[in-house]
């Protein structure tokens, strides 16, 4: 089992969303966040004062998923949230020991 | 005011119109007296508030209210007659509005008309100097500054200006309030700002405007009412309350053209910040010309006084220390002071005295803007010192400074989500 972070610009969400669906994903979770990273963030005028805002909004999205779909869904997220422009986000994809249904108590793949 | 263009126009039939009540002219001067009013605890309130941090924009709002309230009822107990009372230096007579009563006259109109108008007058001077202390100032030390400043400045200065005093009186043209109000106000609220010191934050973190909205709105209310202030001075429903309507609303929209096209040349941006900024920059400049100048004056006041306003706030003000927190002084003294000299230079064939001489009414309001300067310095800071004493310091502490005066000195915040 996997879990892939996707870090994306937030108004791709839907369209993201939309292809890991189709692909078999069956559940994910998202939180708004700020961060950034080599681009840096971008500047805000006021009456002549320049402010430069570090931090930018960004969506985080956290799904686990069977081992061998891995390189699939990375590959969708890529091609759903790809503008082509700075800012685009990046994909963290790390090892999960278990997983358990609360509801059920089914573990593991059985689980996602 | 009139009174400046009465004197040298029309002496024939001066003593005429101070006779009869006009009731065109009363009509009007009680709404542009309910415009006016809007132009401080709306207009100003707003525009100041939107302007400030997110901790701090209750306090900023509800120094423009108290300078309403508190301005309106020293207005009425000694202001008007230290303004408008008999004397050369200072008027009195009128304390308590004694001796005025719902048959006496001010021109064409009733006086009591003319002590409400005026007062709005009083009120948002003491207001736009507010804009040069927030976020550090306490609120009660503003409150009492502002009872006893409208009296010891404002006050005083009217009544050279438009009150009758003659030996401080320089032949200055300033026909709805240039050096009077906005030098005056931006003067008083430099001196305090520096004498209250920089905020904590000043030039080390962001420091962001609440809401460019709130700021434009605001604004806007203040142009609205602008049309009061400006043709109100007229003191009479005419033509040349008609062409003060009218160059105000151009001064205004030049101010914005001018305040944009300077930003876009320095940062390539055009911002909401700035063009509601320079509607105000252009109502500053047009004020004290607004009763003098023609179209073509109006469009180069206002063009003038929007990229100068930018160039002040975005500018010049970097190479003081003073924390003038909304710029004050910048848009209102800075801008104020163009206007004047410019009232001068453009004058409409309509409004032109005979035996017009350029050279010495320029000399004329250079003196009266010097002397406000002078006195407005001077007699603030003392009004200042005895504020603060009255009210045990007239700066916050560290910890409210911080944690916002908002939730410490009001316990209320501007949005609850």
């Amino acid at each position: 089992m996997k879990k892939v972070e996707a870090i994306i610009k937030p108004f791709k969400l839907e369209d993201v969303k939309d292809a890991l669906t189709e692909i078999g994903v069956t559940g994910m979770t998202v939180s708004e966040v700020k961060g950034y990273g080599r681009q840096k963030g971008h500047s805000e005028l006021y009456r002549g004062a320049e402010y430069v805002v570090d931090f930018l909004p960004k969506i985080k999205m956290e799904m686990i998923v069977n081992a061998d779909i891995v390189d699939q869904v990375v590959e969708t997220v890529v091609e759903a949230a790809r503008t082509g422009k700075i800012g685009d986000g990046k994909i963290f994809v790390s090892d999960i020991e278990k997983v358990v249904r609360i509801r059920t108590g089914e573990e593991d793949n059985e689980a996602i | 005011m009139k009174r400046f263009l009465l004197s040298l126009l029309v002496l024939p039939s001066f003593a005429f119109a101070e006779d009869t009540l006009n009731t065109g002219d009363t009509a009007w001067m009680l709404v542009a007296t309910a415009f006016v009013m809007l132009m401080t605890p709306a207009g100003l309130a707003l525009y100041y508030g939107g302007l400030t941090r997110s901790k701090n924009v209750v306090n900023t709002i509800s120094m423009s209210l108290g300078a309403y309230a508190v301005g309106t009822l020293v207005w009425v107990i000694a202001g008007y007659s230290i303004a408008f009372g008999d004397g050369d230096f200072f008027g009195t007579g009128k304390i308590l509005l004694s001796g005025i009563n719902a048959d006496t006259l001010s021109g064409t109109i009733p006086e009591l008309l003319f002590v409400a108008f005026q007062g709005t007058f009083a009120a948002i001077t003491v207001a736009i100097a507010s804009g040069s202390m927030i976020e550090r100032v306490k609120f009660s030390t503003f409150m009492v500054f502002a009872a006893i400043w409208v009296l010891v400045v404002y006050a005083p200065i009217t009544h050279w200006a438009w009150g009758g005093g003659e030996t401080l009186n320089f032949g200055e043209i300033d026909f709805a309030g240039g050096t009077v109000v906005h030098i005056n106000a931006g003067v008083a609220g430099f001196v305090v700002a520096m004498i209250l010191g920089r905020r904590k934050d000043y030039e080390k973190t962001a420091m962001k405007p609440f809401s460019p909205i709130l700021v434009t709105l605001g604004a806007m209310l203040l142009w609205f009412g602008w049309f009061g202030f400006n043709a109100g001075s007229e003191v009479a429903a005419d033509g040349t309350a008609a062409s003060a309507f009218l160059v105000t609303n151009v001064a205004a929209s030049l101010g914005v053209l001018g305040w944009l096209a300077v930003e876009y040349l320095v940062y390539k941006k055009a911002t909401l910040v700035g063009a509601a900024s320079g509607a105000v920059a252009g109502l500053v400049a047009i004020t004290p010309a607004s009763g003098t100048a023609g179209v073509g004056g109006a469009i180069i006041i206002g063009l003038v006084g929007g990229a100068l306003g930018f160039i002040g706030v975005a500018k010049i003000k970097k190479m003081f220390k003073v924390d003038d927190s909304l710029d004050a002084f910048w848009v209102h003294g800075l801008v104020g002071i163009w206007g004047s000299i410019a009232t001068a230079i453009f004058i409409a064939d309509y409004a032109m005295p005979e035996n017009y001489n350029l050279g010495s009414q320029l000399v004329s309001q250079i003196e009266a803007v010097l002397l406000t300067v002078v006195y407005s310095g001077i007699m603030t800071a003392v009004v200042y010192f005895i504020a603060s004493a009255i009210t045990g310091g007239g700066r916050v502490d560290e910890e409210t400074e911080t944690i916002g005066l908002d939730e410490v000195t009001h316990g209320e915040k501007a949005i609850n989500l």
